[in-house]
């Protein structure tokens, strides 16, 4: 039972934070505070790529010249969260963009004043 | 002693995101989620990912939050209080974390040399790109031979994301056709302003 | 922030430290932790700060959008034309081991382009995103106020 659990911990770990950003982006309706839960959200997918290429007793993924060092860590999932953060930094610069061109348009960055100005533009036409 | 440092520094996070949920002061949570990159940055060290706690230092840590904050100097710094409570998004979320959890039952264990991700193309990575390509750092041997299609997208998305940035927000002579939203007139004279730019844009 | 001496001197001393750093982890990434994304953030980092400090019309001064802007382009353009010239010399696409004599060097070089490649794309786009952020701001602040009624309807 410990073991398991001292076996899973870091999943569960990740599936807290995951699902904080989730529920941030769902039950809030204010715009930037979306933008920040999805950045939550994506912490916790490079954390669980990063902790599913960890190896325990390994070294970094970088060789040893004096040839002692021989079990890596796994240097794959590090390629890949390494670009998807900066490629999420620039996603994210988008959606703030786009929160601050709404509000320059609307006024407001809360969904449900949003909707409601769509709808009585569109009940005008 | 290593375990222990990995479950404080996961606790850390854990602690931080839930105070982001609840606070309404958008500074505050902006700043929280500096620390949140930088509690994440310490972890990808302990878990021997270096060059991925450098970038989501000098990334979560310094340029998000900057960013961050830039917007909010330009949209507002309190979050409204919601009028109603709903229980919907606390439900999904409580079965959709349930169901994850179940699914990590099965998983190899944390830190098992013998799960099967570090059996299918690691090794090749690990034993033979200082012979293939050369540079001691297999991070960067991957990325930039082995993964170069790959990164050269990456770095295209980028791009792309720094353009549609620079579309969005400095059509300087743009925003003064804008109208203010929340008065019923005012919103009429938007939408008219909707069709006009292309039109004034002939004019020289 | 005109009158804080101690952040503007403390600016001008942290700026080239940070430059520097962010060459090094550009060129150093074969040996140790960094490469083009790394490296390409840090030195947009030292721009920030200045910006921040000295407002940004002397961010403008040092990275005008005339720099940036082609440069967001240059990058990836850098990235693809190595693998245009692997293939101009025989090679697959992105197949450093062609560019040089020595398979070994020819990785060297392909992967020292590249990764210059991607810092070159990475400053720009941060430094670009942030001034973009910074200046809109100021068009809101000095344009007419949208809200006072008087605002230029066209």
């Amino acid at each position: 039972m410990i073991e398991t659990i001292l076996g899973l911990y870091n999943y569960w770990i990740v599936i807290v934070l995951m699902m904080a950003g989730f529920y941030t982006v769902i039950a809030r309706g204010n715009l930037a505070k979306k933008i920040i839960g999805l950045n939550i959200f994506q912490t916790s997918v490079f954390l669980l790529y990063i902790t599913m290429g960890y190896v325990r007793g390994g070294t970094a993924p970088i060789v040893d010249p004096s040839g002692e060092a021989t079990l890596y860590t796994n240097p794959l999932p590090s390629v890949l969260i390494l670009t998807a953060i900066v490629v999420g930094i620039a996603t994210t610069a988008l959606g703030l963009a786009l929160a601050v061109r709404i509000r320059e348009s609307h006024g407001t960055l809360e969904e449900d004043e949003i909707l409601a100005i769509e709808d009585r533009m569109d009940g005008e036409h | 002693m290593e375990q222990a440092i990995d479950i404080v520094l996961m606790a850390f996070m854990a602690v931080t995101a839930i105070v982001m949920i609840r606070l309404r002061n958008l500074y505050a949570v902006v700043m929280l989620s500096g620390i949140f990159s930088l509690l994440s940055a310490s972890m990808f060290v302990v878990l021997d990912a270096v060059d991925v706690a450098f970038t989501e230092a000098a990334v979560g840590a310094g340029i998000s939050t900057v960013l961050m904050l830039g917007t909010l100097a330009l949209t507002f710094r309190e979050e409204r209080p919601r009028r109603r409570r709903d229980l919907t998004p606390l439900a999904v979320v409580l079965v959709t974390g349930a169901a994850l959890i179940y699914g990590t039952l099965d998983m190899p264990h944390f830190g098992d040399p013998n799960a099967p991700i570090h059996h299918h193309v690691a090794p090749r990575y690990i034993e033979d790109s200082p012979v293939e390509v050369g540079p001691p750092n297999m991070v960067t041997s991957v990325l930039a031979s082995y993964r170069g299609y790959d990164t050269l997208g990456e770095t295209t998305v980028i791009f792309t994301a720094g353009v549609a940035v620079m579309v969005l927000l400095s059509g300087v002579w743009r925003r003064r056709r804008r109208v203010a939203p929340l008065d019923p007139d005012a919103g009429r004279v938007s939408a008219d302003g909707e069709g006009r730019p292309a039109h004034t844009e002939t004019d020289p | 922030m005109r009158m804080h001496s101690v952040l503007r001197t403390s600016t001008k001393l942290l700026m080239p430290p940070i430059m520097l750093f962010g060459l090094y982890v550009q060129f150093h990434g074969d040996y140790g932790p960094g490469g083009g994304f790394q490296a390409g953030v840090i030195f947009a980092v030292a721009f920030i700060l200045f910006a921040l400090i000295f407002g940004p019309d002397r961010a403008r001064a040092v990275a005008p959008s005339w720099v940036t802007t082609p440069l967001c382009a240059a990058g990836v353009l850098l990235y693809a034309g190595v693998g245009l010239v692997t293939m101009a010399l025989g090679g697959e696409y992105l197949n450093y081991n062609v560019l040089a004599a020595d398979p070994h060097d020819g990785q060297h070089l392909g992967i020292l382009l590249v990764e210059l490649g991607v810092g070159l794309t990475v400053w720009a786009v941060m430094v670009s995103i942030f001034l973009a952020f910074v200046e809109r701001g100021r068009v809101e602040t000095t344009a007419p106020d949208p809200e006072s009624g008087d605002a230029p309807r066209d």
